[in-house]
């Protein structure tokens, strides 16, 4: 089964830290030597036992300033399924590390204080995470255990129709065990709830057919050339017809294969090579895809835009666009955007790619902007 | 009905994609193999991914000097098995040269690989170094991007890094600078030796128990070697162990254990109490954020 990628949101105070340190710990996913590590910081705080906000601990300034500055990635397993954290900053001078975070998550944990209700901070992110089509969310309403576990104070927040879990990060109630003071939520605890999300590419399998061609290989000792990449939608059969992109001739995939074997099926999210019935001229960038769904072929793409740069858009600038395994230039027009502004914007192609709405096909909606000059991503567009 | 995928061949599978994009955007990379289980799974990666082609980058190791015989032997057999082209830069030849100063001659040459790391990587114009760096082995490389840029000194700037939306990864960079590559980021130590039992992998004999003269010393088994002799006042015991992770012999410990084969190892990982570099690693205990700032300083 594929790792479940989530991503969390929620500030320090909201008690962050010690959700993900909770999940970790009762996940018994946190070894001895980690633990007396934090058992040690925790003392040096002055904190009784185990804080368990320690465990997340990152860079040098982030423990000066106790906040996140850039994504982290940990790793533990359940006896159903392997997880990924993206451990996320939520401040918004650091949305291009957050929109990083989400950008590969296959679902969404916000925060919330149950004292102070959903944040700003929160709700900005909960607006990145669905902006990047991540569907699956879940709130986790923290620090129960300061409200008595009072059945009206969850009633009472306003959660935006999100899913909803009371619980106590620093107690552990409704983390992996239920714990005894919510006896009034029959609903999941959040570990069960993250076991039942769907992962990204058992969702993208039921797309229309996309293969990016990240490399051509030479043929060799008689051999046939092979187109290599990985399928990031749907799925192909040996011997079913496909369209080439940007040539747009058809031909059909004489074979399949995922290192040495043959197959007869191969799906969204597998690495493998595919071999043609005709030689066509195909090279890195060009898009094998589905006759019957073909992509969009265009030249003036209408995109939404997250701007990442240091430097503000400059608007009829030029800039390269990185979409799927394919590079051209751009002129991009908007109005201005700023370092962690969200806007509109229409890019001028130098030559047409090939692709479909963002909501549509994740890998073949989305693009990258980068500075020529400087080679920094600037950007991250998602095609309307 | 498909096939159920496992998680490994789903990260199979990424870090393929991510070795093909090194090899589709990058003029000049380098894959780093130094004989450790990490690296091993690289290359059976790059086999994958590149098979029955050529590599498209030569393999580079940085010779400490200060290595188990098993692995310098096996990093040179691998090599010639797959009939790829093994670059070996020392840290002697940097200490020769005046750009490494040690303040003795058993000092653990751990850190001033990076010194060498980085002359090899101006010496044969790299734009992309790929290694075997895992996101769960340390809270700074929880950090990395798959894609990680290194300016003109070879710095990594923690604060500073490049967004990395999707699988878009950005490759891009001035004569100079170069990025480092991690396709195996998303593995974890249990997901390195399952892979290594399915894909049948030869590792040296080091990783499977054997015994060893060792001291124990501040919670960690020491081996006893010329270059690591046992202090005054230390007992030397002979004990049965494995290395989890293999380095340089001036600061790699061993675990006990009694694991013969690769599924004993597996058994041995999913009830270790202990991470595989707090076991094992003397250079990561110096302080809360060494394995950071050797990594500012070009470290792999």
């Amino acid at each position: 089964m594929q790792p479940l990628r989530f991503a969390t949101a929620g500030s320090v105070d909201d008690g962050k830290s010690t959700l993900i340190g909770r999940l970790l710990y009762d996940a018994r996913a946190l070894q001895e030597d980690q633990l007396a590590a934090v058992e040690r910081a925790s003392q040096r705080r002055g904190v009784e036992g185990l804080d368990l906000s320690l465990v997340t601990d990152g860079l040098e300034a982030e423990r000066e300033q106790g906040i996140t500055i850039d994504v982290a990635y940990r790793y533990f397993a359940t006896p159903r399924r392997k997880f990924i954290i993206a451990d996320s900053p939520g401040h918004e001078q650091y949305t291009r590390n957050m929109a990083t975070g989400a950008s590969n998550a296959d679902a969404i944990v916000l925060l919330v204080d149950v004292t102070k209700g959903l944040l700003a901070q929160t709700r900005r992110h909960l607006e990145i995470a669905r902006l990047l089509g991540i569907r699956q969310a879940v709130a986790f309403v923290n620090k129960m255990d300061l409200v008595g576990y009072s059945q009206e104070a969850f009633r009472k927040l306003d959660l935006a129709g999100l899913q909803a879990i009371p619980g106590s990060a620093l107690r552990g109630d409704m983390v992996v065990e239920r714990g005894d003071a919510l006896d009034w939520y029959s609903g999941p605890t959040l570990l069960e709830r993250l076991e039942a999300f769907q992962a990204g590419a058992e969702q993208a399998a039921s797309g229309p057919f996309r293969f990016p061609v990240q490399l051509v290989s030479r043929p060799l000792a008689g051999q046939p050339r092979g187109y290599m990449g990985r399928i990031e939608s749907g799925c192909v059969l040996a011997g079913a017809p496909v369209q080439v992109f940007p040539s747009g001739k058809r031909t059909v995939v004489r074979r399949i294969l995922a290192h040495g074997a043959e197959r007869d099926i191969a799906v969204a999210g597998d690495s493998v090579t595919l071999v043609l019935a005709e030689d066509i001229d195909i090279s890195r960038g060009d898009l094998i895809a589905e006759p019957a769904q073909p992509p969009l072929e265009t030249r003036a793409l209408e995109v939404t835009l997250v701007w990442l740069g240091h430097e503000p858009l400059r608007t009829g600038g030029r800039y390269i666009v990185q979409q799927s395994a394919r590079r051209t230039l751009a002129r991009v027009s908007s109005d201005a955007l700023q370092l962690n502004d969200i806007g509109q914007a229409r890019l001028a192609l130098h030559v047409p790619l090939f692709v479909d709405p963002y909501d549509r096909v994740r890998a073949t909606g989305a693009l990258i902007l980068i500075d020529e000059a400087t080679n920094q991503t600037v950007a991250a567009g998602l095609v309307r | 009905m498909l096939a159920e995928r496992s998680h490994l061949d789903w990260l199979e599978s990424e870090a393929i994609y991510i070795l093909r994009e090194v090899a589709g955007q990058c003029q000049n990379p380098v894959l780093f193999f130094s004989g450790g289980k990490d690296s091993i799974c690289l290359l059976r990666l790059a086999e994958k991914a590149f098979r029955p082609g050529r590599f498209p980058f030569p393999l580079l190791h940085i010779d400490t000097g200060h290595n188990y015989p098993e692995v310098i032997e096996f990093r040179d057999r691998r090599a010639a098995e797959l009939g790829e082209r093994l670059l070996v830069r020392s840290v002697e030849d940097s200490i020769s040269r005046g750009t490494v100063r040690l303040g003795s001659e058993n000092q653990s040459r751990n850190a001033a690989q990076s010194v060498t790391l980085l002359e090899a990587i101006a010496e044969f114009g790299f734009d992309a170094a790929i290694g075997g760096a895992r996101r769960d082995e340390e809270k700074a490389r929880a950090k990395e991007r798959v894609f990680s840029f290194r300016d003109e000194f070879g710095q990594w700037d923690p604060r500073n890094q490049r967004p990395e939306l999707w699988s878009l990864y950005n490759a891009r960079v001035n004569p100079g600078e170069h990025v480092r590559v991690f396709p195996i980021s998303n593995w974890t130590e249990l997901d390195v030796w399952q892979y290594i039992a399915r894909e049948r992998l030869e590792v040296p004999s080091i990783y499977y128990a054997h015994r060893r003269p060792v001291v124990r010393r501040r919670g960690l088994i020491v081996p006893v070697t010329p270059l690591t002799p046992a202090r005054a006042g230390e007992a030397i015991e002979e004990v049965s162990v494995r290395f989890r992770t293999v380095g340089d012999i001036s600061c790699t410990c061993p675990v006990e254990s009694t694991a013969l084969d690769v599924q004993s190892v597996i058994e041995e990982t999913l009830v270790a109490r202990l991470t595989e570099r707090g076991a094992t690693r003397m250079d990561d205990q110096t302080s809360e954020a060494s394995m950071e700032r050797r990594k500012k300083e070009g470290y792999f």
